[in-house]
């Protein structure tokens, strides 16, 4: 897939989105727990070093300075990898930030298993179950570099908690950065199609787009659909188009229980659907990371581009 | 307000609670009494806050990190004229604005939601830290319960408030000795806390909890020192002013039934 597509991880998106939203926003604040190198808020602490605060490794304690920070009418944004950012801190979201709906914007960096060589303790696979069980919480699962550019801002511009997932490795550039415009809680349909239904969020966009095309080949019309946002779910969308198909697929690097998959299927368990509608979620299953490269562990665990079809072909 | 006066309020505060947790059949009196003189300082005579303005920016602050104790916070916000004191009896009741923990947007006066042990420091840091990256001179305050400090975000928080030299930050520690399972030191000794909190660069000033000459001198004392936050070591007593609560962990996270009600508030009006 790297046949001259420009590649950019999205927390490289995410630390250049802070850095450039600085100037036109003179309020907002950015938190890191000694990882601004690598979840790259250290751009935009070059630029503005007087709104950066790195507050050590203390992930519990910079939410609640965060939440502090925000009941003073400043908006925060707090950055870990996901593991710390969701998981170690749910308790601090839930009850610090979530009940009271601060304003305050998780940027949770080296999301699920493409974190690679650091294995299964760094590698968030339940980030999203946790995240988007807190009610008025806002998941966003930018694809690529465009979308979470775009994600961070529209992130800063609504009031109220978000987080937002993003990755180490380098993804394909794939919505046009002139043309993409993004709205939270609106999934893009990216290819239409009329035999299945692939509902993708992240890193799997990318991959489900290729897989659609491989699947094209031998005649199975694929219809896909980027569901950045986790939370508001597209409900209208993704009903229209399981509607349409009567076979879903959703892909995500996520546990196959509490993301992505989950929230289609609870949509879809409401809706008016053909018969016989099936749901496949394809993802993680029920089981912790290792460690390898990250392209070797998209194939190991089954979600590149050739998998998803293969998976698909097969089912 | 002279010693007599707040002694008078603190009496109307501790009376609230009583009530508070006895409609409630409910909540928790022994810390809310101990720290009742505390409260009553804080919102009578220490910190610059307007009843009719609960939202004005320049404010005071303060963050009840002991959230269980919300019928002190109440009771003392009530009788400062933030809502009718009246009000107290729908406490932790369907549908009242004073839920059982503090929250902000549902209470006047409240200036953070808390009550899960442990949070509540940080996030009256996090004010502090904000105050004086933008230039405000505003005062926050928090109190912390000496059993809740046995939960590392404490310690995180006080390295953080510490390191930042965040001397409009004041920390009151209430120590009652006490916790749900029994004395503090029995359960997880946290002794000495002075000495942990001058560890982490705190101004520490141990004071008598119950003793207004000495409230107001630590507050005096907190105001004046620079480039470190304070901490108030209290020593007090559990359920302070009602003979039968004092100094006995049962009465942590009890609702007195009506004939200790009845007597609990005779003792307290005598009091006065």
């Amino acid at each position: 897939m790297s046949n001259g597509i420009v590649k950019i991880a999205t927390r490289e998106s995410y630390g250049n989105a802070l850095a450039e939203l600085g100037d036109e926003f003179k309020d907002f604040l950015v938190l890191d727990a000694d990882l601004a190198g690598a979840t790259k808020t250290s751009v935009f602490k070059k630029k503005f070093p007087e709104r950066h605060i790195d507050c050590g490794i203390a992930e519990a304690n910079m939410t609640g300075i965060a939440a502090g920070i925000a009941t003073t009418g400043t908006p925060v944004f707090i950055s870990s990898f996901a593991m710390f950012a969701s998981g170690r801190n749910f308790e601090q979201v839930r009850n610090s930030i979530g009940y009271p709906h601060l304003n305050v914007k998780i940027g949770a960096t080296h999301a699920g298993i493409t974190v690679g060589e650091d294995g299964a303790t760094h590698q968030c696979i339940e980030d999203l179950a946790l995240m988007r069980v807190i009610p008025g919480m806002t998941v966003i699962v930018p694809s690529d570099d465009t979308e979470a550019k775009a994600a961070v801002r529209a992130a800063l511009l609504k009031e109220g908690p978000v987080y937002m997932r993003f990755g180490r490795a380098a993804v394909p550039v794939i919505n046009d950065p002139a043309n993409y415009k993004f709205e939270i809680g609106k999934a893009v349909k990216l290819k239409d199609g009329k035999d299945i239904s692939i509902f993708a969020c992240g890193v799997c966009v990318a991959e489900a787009l290729e897989a659609a095309k491989l699947l094209e080949a031998d005649g199975i019309s694929a219809e896909v659909i980027n569901v950045h946002t986790i939370k508001p779910l597209d409900e209208e969308t993704i009903i229209a188009s399981a509607s349409k198909t009567g076979r879903v697929f959703t892909v995500e690097e996520h546990s196959i229980i509490g993301g992505l998959g989950s929230a289609v299927a609870e949509c879809l368990t409401s809706a008016d659907l053909p018969n016989n509608t099936k749901i496949t979620r394809i993802g993680v299953n029920d089981e912790f990371g290792q460690s390898g490269k990250a392209a070797e562990l998209l194939k190991f665990y089954k979600l590149d581009a050739q998998s998803i079809y293969e998976r698909i072909k097969n089912s | 307000m002279t010693d007599i006066e707040l002694k008078t309020t603190a009496a109307k505060v501790r009376e609230g609670i009583v009530t508070a947790v006895f409609s409630a059949a409910s909540g928790h009196p022994g810390g809310s009494l101990s720290a009742a003189d505390m409260y009553t300082y804080l919102f009578f005579e220490e910190m610059n806050i307007d009843p009719k303005n609960p939202r004005d920016p320049k404010r005071d602050r303060f963050v009840l990190s002991k959230g269980h104790t919300s019928p002190g916070y109440y009771s003392a916000l009530a009788n400062r004229g933030f809502f009718p004191v009246e009000d107290l009896k729908t406490f932790r009741k369907l549908g009242s604005y004073l839920q059982g923990h503090p929250c902000m947007n549902e209470t006047p006066g409240v200036d953070m939601s808390s009550g899960s042990l442990g949070q509540g420091l940080s996030a009256a840091t996090g004010m502090a830290l904000a105050g004086k990256l933008k230039g405000e001179d505003y005062r926050v305050y928090t109190l912390l319960g000496d059993g809740e400090i046995q939960e590392g975000q404490i310690w995180e928080a006080a390295m953080f408030a510490g390191a930042h030299k965040l001397d409009n930050l004041t920390v009151i520690v209430d120590n009652n000795d006490l916790q749900i399972d029994g004395r503090v030191a029995d359960v997880c000794n946290i002794y000495p806390i002075d000495k942990k909190f001058e560890a982490f660069n705190f101004n520490v000033i141990n004071i008598d909890g119950h003793d207004f000459a000495q409230i107001r001198d630590a507050f005096a004392k907190a105001r004046e020192t620079k480039g470190m936050p304070t901490a108030i070591i209290m020593k007090t007593t559990k359920g302070k002013g009602v003979s039968f609560m004092e100094d006995n962990a049962g009465w942590h996270g009890k609702a007195p039934n009506a004939e200790e009600y009845e007597k609990a508030i005779a003792e307290i009006r005598s009091a006065i």
